[in-house]
């Protein structure tokens, strides 16, 4: 058994210790927001908070954050608001088909959180998130607009 | 009308909890139906609640293109609604086959699902509106010629008496309806949603984790299935030795799936993974574990040569043209393997008993899903269900319905359980139906006064259909190699007027199974026109653009949509020092597209891409902000494609198996993305695909011009190029 803190609330987990955290939000928590895209930490449609860092969690077993508070998509709004990012995400429409934004907006977040006016440089090298789609655009525009408010 | 509604933060999160609570315990309908449960339809397109609520029925899929947001505008308009009452549900494909059919098509692939609809289900709202105001006349006691209908209240300005739709939507459903043939629909001058940038109707649940896709579906004593099929297409499961996996933690069954393929069915899905990743399985590789890329490029090469009937466009003597030439350019383009990649791996979840088969899965094509379950199942029609869930892109994977297949050939031996096959990426990377592969000849004639007077293109390479649906060949033909390059036809035809033409097909089919991918053929064909057209223009010295231009004089949509995009490019003004421009256009899916690409190319390769104009002509135009973000994303994924997106073949298996090694663009590599609309009317054209077919040759042609260099297989990564 392991003891897990998400978005606040602790939970007990009888899985495999090299279990990835993506499989024990996904199907033993019920928390679906967090998503598999591909299971090596390229494409970051898990990405999730760890101790408030952005870190893709479908290659990230369960031993090695013993302790640690994890943040999900679910757990992102706070307070009844929704976060900024989120916000943002919405009046700029970003989603299409919608898969990897859990993981861009939890990546967007934990950035401005360390960089709160980040330049378009400071965007290319922290947000690398696949978005098949191709919301880039709208991202960009989105991240910058979350910035400033 | 406010079409940009600014949701309250707090009352959006307060609402939508509540709503979550009913996702967890209705994940077994599709999402939305509720909505509508208790409440009569006004006819198959709409349904309106007492408290005004419009419930819009949509039959295609939406997986990310928008069709949900566009197909309920096209609904609300003649309808005649309040926008802000909208709200959606998905057609489940059992029941408009026991309708009859009643739905249509539900496919939704080639751009079609508003170019093929939109006639149909904006006579829904228009009847159905009828239906309202005649309700409302009837309890007046009036005509209801002398009723008027707006923003969901109906008004009799005679008596100055109003009702709203939901006030009469009751009665309405017990009005005879209209007979379509009578019903009007409105002059496109009136229009008052169609045009309009209008919102999502998607967004707010795709920013908080709560949309549910497929492979979010959750219920009662569901298990988790992870599968692998024999890596080389055409092989067969020989044995395999379940006694090794079956103690290992969370395993719950070990399976054959048809004669192709293992799974593992666990308590969660990386348990299932685990055990299947050990799993000791013997395959029977077949004939096609010979293949590799350089055997199937050796066959295709043959056939840019060899005799071949399959003609596509004709005109003149081509022999005359190429043998009085004052001038000749010839070049032999390829076109490689792509895998679709969708953010959300394939997958779908089935529960079978001997009385009932029920799915639940993501698709483009919910009626094809209905018959491979019936099929895989081995019950009738009538004892399966199929439950539409959002998709996380298709881009023309999820019109095949392997995935469900072998979902339902899981569950079948194991019947009660509800088990959720999804697929690994490695399995999604090598178990593809691949853009299929081709290498084209081309050949120009010029004469004395630099005229192109004539074009000989031969393509050589795999048929689409003679892969997936041989029957849909027409005496052996692929008619689909020759998109974009057709004599006319309002599909996709070509917009060059050149005395001599012959474009024919070798066709060559490897063992790789090919299919649909965003675009399908127009995109090695628009790369190996337009390109080719570039290369002719320099062979005659003469400007790309103003080249093109001089064939193009009979077909005025094309140019008129190549001008828009030369045009907001400023064509004619220079670029800063180190900037090149490069131009394509193309015809497709019933749309005219261009762009204009401006890029630099460092000296190690680094390619930057600074900037893109797209331009579009697909006659009306339903949501403008829907088509930016089409035209957008397809510059992502036709770039993300040309630059690194190759399927290679080894030992008669694809070799990439993630995005490592079959990467897609990324934010630090997105140009600057201009689009210009400029939708001439009197047709209904996609959207959806055809500014594909112009991201890569635009961005080839200005990479020429930046390095003098022509690339002519592709991906350009290994080239020795690359972005940021």
């Amino acid at each position: 058994m392991a003891l897990l803190t998400v978005n606040g609330r602790q939970y007990d987990v009888d899985v495999d210790p090299d279990t990835p955290l993506l499989w024990v939000l996904r199907d033993t928590l019920g928390l679906a927001g967090t998503k598999f895209g591909c299971g090596i930490a390229q494409c970051g449609a898990c990405t999730v908070h760890i101790d408030g860092a952005a870190m893709r969690s479908c290659a990230l077993p369960l031993r090695a954050i013993a302790g640690k508070s994890i943040v999900t998509i679910e757990g992102l709004a706070s307070g009844g608001l929704l976060h900024r990012v989120q916000q943002a995400w919405i009046d700029h429409d970003v989603p299409q088909c919608g898969y990897c934004q859990s993981g861009m907006i939890m990546a967007v977040a934990a950035l401005l959180k360390d960089q709160p006016r980040p330049t378009d440089a400071e965007i290319d090298a922290a947000i690398t998130n696949i978005c098949r789609c191709g919301t880039y655009q709208r991202i960009r525009a989105a991240i910058h607009a979350a910035a400033n408010t | 009308m406010n079409f940009v509604p600014k949701i309250d933060r707090r009352a959006f999160v307060v609402g939508t909890a509540a709503a979550g609570a009913g996702f967890s315990l209705g994940m077994s309908l599709p999402i939305g139906r509720a909505y509508a449960q208790g409440t009569p339809e006004l006819n198959a397109w709409v349904v309106v609640r007492p408290d005004d609520t419009v419930v819009v029925r949509i039959a295609r899929s939406e997986m990310g293109q928008g069709a949900l947001t566009g197909l309920c505008q096209l609904v609300a308009e003649e309808l005649q609604c309040d926008w802000a009452k909208v709200t959606w549900e998905y057609v489940d494909p059992s029941a408009s086959l026991a309708r009859k059919r009643i739905w249509g098509n539900m496919n939704s692939t080639g751009s079609n699902a508003i170019r093929q609809s939109h006639e149909y289900v904006r006579q829904g709202g228009a009847a159905a509106r009828q239906m309202l105001v005649q309700a409302a006349a009837n309890e007046w006691k009036v005509a209801a010629s002398e009723c008027t209908a707006a923003n969901s209240v109906i008004t009799h300005a005679a008596s100055g008496r109003k009702t709203t739709y939901g006030q009469v939507a009751l009665a309405a459903t017990k009005i005879e309806p209209p007979d379509p043939k009578s019903v009007v629909l409105k002059d496109p001058k009136n229009w008052q949603l169609i045009g309009k940038p209008i919102k999502r109707l998607d967004t707010a649940d795709k920013v908080t984790g709560r949309q549910k896709y497929s492979t979010d579906t959750q219920m009662s004593g569901l298990l988790n299935a992870a599968i692998k099929a024999c890596p080389v297409r055409g092989g067969k499961v020989v044995s395999f030795d379940a006694a090794k996996v079956s103690g290992m933690k969370g395993v719950k069954n070990v399976v054959k799936v048809g004669d192709t393929a293992v799974a593992v069915v666990a308590d969660t899905w990386w348990h299932a993974k685990k055990a299947l990743d050990a799993l000791p399985v013997v395959w029977d590789e077949g004939p096609g574990a010979k293949a590799s890329s350089a055997s199937i490029a050796a066959f295709l090469k043959e056939g840019l040569e060899a005799e071949t009937p399959f003609v596509g466009n004709q005109a003149g003597d081509i022999n005359a043209a190429l043998a009085g030439a004052a001038k000749k350019v010839e070049a032999v383009y390829a076109y490689p393997y792509q895998n679709h990649a969708c953010m959300e791996p394939l997958n779908a979840t089935a529960r079978y008993t001997a009385e009932k088969c029920e799915v639940w899965t993501s698709t483009q094509n919910a009626e094809a899903v209905l018959a491979a379950t019936v099929e895989a199942s081995g019950l009738p029609f009538n004892a399966c269900a199929v439950s539409v869930v959002t998709a996380g892109g298709g881009f023309g994977r999820r019109a095949r319905t392997d995935y469900v297949t072998q979902a339902v050939l899981i569950a079948k031996q194991m019947p009660g359980t509800p088990v959720k096959l999804l697929w690994s990426r490695e399995e999604d990377m090598t178990q593809g139906t691949y853009h299929p592969i081709t290498q084209c000849k081309l050949t120009a004639s010029l004469d004395a006064n630099n005229n192109m007077t004539g074009l000989r293109i031969r393509i050589s390479g795999q048929s689409i259909l003679a892969g997936i649906a041989p029957e849909r060949l027409v005496k052996g033909r692929d008619p689909a190699t020759f998109q974009g390059l057709n004599p006319g036809g309002e599909e996709g035809r070509l917009g060059y007027e050149i005395p001599n033409i012959l474009i024919d097909h070798a066709m060559r089919n490897p063992h790789i199974m090919p299919g649909f991918w965003r675009g399908v053929n127009n995109n090695q064909n628009a790369i190996y026109l337009e390109c080719f057209i570039d290369e002719v223009a320099h062979a005659a010295g003469q400007d790309p653009l103003a080249f093109r231009r001089k064939m193009m004089a009979k077909h005025p949509k094309h140019l008129a949509v190549l001008n828009a995009a030369a045009e907001r490019a400023g064509y004619d003004k220079p670029l800063p020092k180190g900037v090149f421009r490069g131009i394509a256009q193309h015809m497709g899916y019933g749309s005219y597209v261009a762009a204009v690409a401006e890029v630099s190319v460092a000296s190690d390769g680094l390619i930057t891409l600074h900037r893109i104009v797209g331009a579009t002509d697909c006659g009306y135009v339903v949501n403008p902000a829907q088509v930016e973000r089409q035209i957008s994303g397809s510059f992502v994924y036709g770039l993300s494609a040309i630059f690194y997106g190759s399927c290679t073949v080894k030992d008669g298996r694809i070799e990439q198996t993630n995005f490592h090694d079959y990467n897609s663009m990324r934010l630090a590599a997105m140009p600057k993305v201009e689009t210009v609309l400029v939708p001439s009317g009197g047709f209904w054209g996609g959207v959806g695909e055809p500014t594909i077919f112009v991201a890569a040759p635009a961005v080839l042609n200005a990479i020429f011009a930046a390095t003098g260099k022509r690339i002519r297989s592709f991906p350009l990564k290994d080239q020795g190029f690359r972005t940021a």
